[in-house]
């Protein structure tokens, strides 16, 4: 039953035993999100050395989709350039607003590695805030980070 | 109750009602012979069908005026209870107060109770004070003789809460506030499908409901108010139908209950509605509350034993609405594996911000029961929430 595939193992396992869940003294750049419908809130950490994610940490609270993202968003993209991260998000945000299966690519979905485990969740459109909210949080410290650099 | 009146009830193990309810068969029906057979503008036309239209647009509003008690002129049709409470505040209550002065709430009202009050203490200075909720989710009545001071002047307050399910003593509240010569709004969202309300003997002077939570249509509620009040009210929104005589440089109101309704009204969900109250009439509302009661206590006994399962709040009365926790499971998590068993709760705030910092939760999977609910449904519900709590176990 298709339905089931929305807790997949691997959500379920980085639901339960979270990557990268702790906050960070040397971040360099942060940022909070929250969905306030649902109560589930998340802060990022990252510490930018150049252009580089050399650390990204998260902590937070709410349903196993929105942790799980998160812990697979840290795994994916410790050591990831900025702009790498990016287009990262890019792709991730179009597989949860469920964008059709041949539009991407077999290479595309090889780089994804662990994300696609999120895939399910474009089933369920309620969902999809749930999945997306750390990946917007990232979004915004990303920002900030380039707003630093630019000041810099 | 009455189960197989309810086509999608029957489809499924609806246990969401207090978000909307499903719809008899009746009010289904109702709403197309209405539109095949009388559909037309109300108050207008001199022709035939014009004629059945307000008739049963008028029809609507004196059943509506016997089911809660009250004079039909007293019956103002709105969008739900939403704006019910947005009219009272717009026309009755902003133009009472002034800075400094005190609108009062609870800590356990929904936020459509809560806003349109911020609003008008933004707009005029005034100042908004709540009763607090106490542990078992019952409202802090001794504190009410403090907070209902000689600069309060409005009360506006749930019967029946939304999140916990507690049916406040509102007759006696509304007592107290009078004492002092402050007028009451209930909000009855919850109330209106659950138990028989009579304004009259609450003496209530505003009570407002929506019609989709009482087995109605969608887009359609009421605000009862006294008419002594409603008749010194300003208007609410302006256009058709609410005026008496207009001229390019003044234009004098229509009586009431017109008055509020500007333009055309929700005439279909009218009618609908009025074949709902026809429903729950012919059920028996104390039958409806004594059955329902009866499925909570049942449901409460069940889930209570449940390890890991705690349900919010203890009040000395309670409607048939619960909200729990379940271990680590987040609520969201819950309600998506539970509608893969077909079976349809809420999971959220449920539009109660403030009642949930105050029991400290992020988010609660609520259940709440309607006419049509069975025991058969509870046990699927309780026999599901073991797994789910293992599944997402820490």
């Amino acid at each position: 039953m298709r339905d089931n595939e929305l807790y997949q193992e691997m959500i379920l396992d980085h639901y339960k035993n979270p990557r990268n869940c702790c906050t960070m003294h040397d971040a360099t750049h942060t940022a909070s999100g929250d969905n306030p419908l649902c109560g589930d809130q998340l802060e990022i950490y990252l510490n930018i050395d150049g252009d580089i994610l050399k650390e990204i940490t998260f902590q937070g609270s709410g349903c196993a989709v929105s942790q799980a993202s998160a812990s697979l968003m840290t795994e994916h993209l410790k050591g990831r350039t900025i702009e790498e991260s990016l287009q990262v998000f890019d792709k991730v945000h179009m597989m949860l607003t469920g964008l059709h299966p041949d539009e991407i690519n077999t290479e595309d979905e090889n780089a994804m590695g662990k994300l696609n485990a999120l895939s399910g969740v474009a089933e369920f459109p309620m969902r999809v805030k749930c999945a997306s909210l750390a990946w917007h949080t990232l979004k915004s410290a990303l920002k900030e980070s380039r707003e630093n650099i630019s000041t810099e | 109750m009455n189960r197989e009146d309810f086509p999608l009830a029957e489809q499924t193990n609806y246990l969401d009602n207090g978000a909307t309810t499903q719809k008899p068969i009746q009010v289904i029906e109702r709403l197309n012979r209405f539109y095949l057979n009388e559909n037309a503008n109300v108050h207008r036309g001199v022709y035939k069908l014009s004629q059945l239209a307000t008739e049963a647009y008028e029809n609507s509003r004196t059943a509506m005026a016997h089911f809660i008690h009250c004079d039909t002129d007293e019956i103002i049709y709105t969008r739900g209870t939403t704006e019910s409470i947005n009219l009272a505040a717009f026309s009755f209550v902003e133009p009472l107060v002034k800075k400094g002065d005190e609108i009062l709430i609870s800590h356990m009202e929904h936020h459509s109770n809560i806003v349109p009050w911020q609003l008008v203490c933004e707009r005029t200075g005034a100042v908004l004070k709540v009763i607090p909720v106490n542990d078992s989710g019952d409202l802090e009545l001794v504190q009410l003789d403090e907070l209902l001071t000689e600069k309060t002047r409005f009360l506006s307050l749930t019967h029946i809460s939304n999140v916990l399910g507690t049916i406040n003593p509102i007759k006696e509240i509304i007592a107290k506030a009078h004492k002092k010569g402050i007028p009451v709004l209930i909000d009855g969202a919850q109330a209106i499908a659950r138990t028989s309300v009579n304004v009259r003997e609450l003496d209530a002077d505003f009570y407002a409901f929506s019609g989709h939570k009482m087995y109605g249509p969608t887009g359609i509620g009421v605000l009862y108010g006294k008419r002594t009040l409603l008749e010194t009210m300003r208007p609410y929104q302006s256009g058709g139908d609410m005026i008496r005589r207009v001229t390019l440089e003044k234009t004098t109101w229509n009586d009431l209950p017109y008055k509020f309704e500007a333009g055309t009204p929700n005439i279909a969900g009218a009618v609908g509605l009025a074949e709902a109250v026809k429903y729950l009439e012919k059920a028996g509302m104390d039958n409806i509350e004594e059955y329902e009661q009866e499925l909570l206590n049942y449901a409460e006994e069940k889930l209570k034993a449940i390890e890991g399962l705690k349900i919010i709040g203890d009040p000395q009365k309670r409607a048939a609405v619960l909200s729990f926790t379940l271990g680590d499971a987040h609520p969201h998590d819950i309600a998506h594996e539970l509608s893969i068993k077909k079976i349809a709760v809420r999971a959220g705030h449920h539009c109660a911000q403030p009642l949930m910092n105050r029991f400290k939760v992020p988010a609660t999977t609520r259940v709440s029961l309607g006419l049509y609910n069975t025991k058969e449904e509870i046990d699927l519900l309780v026999e599901a929430l073991p797994e789910i709590r293992e599944k997402f176990k820490l």
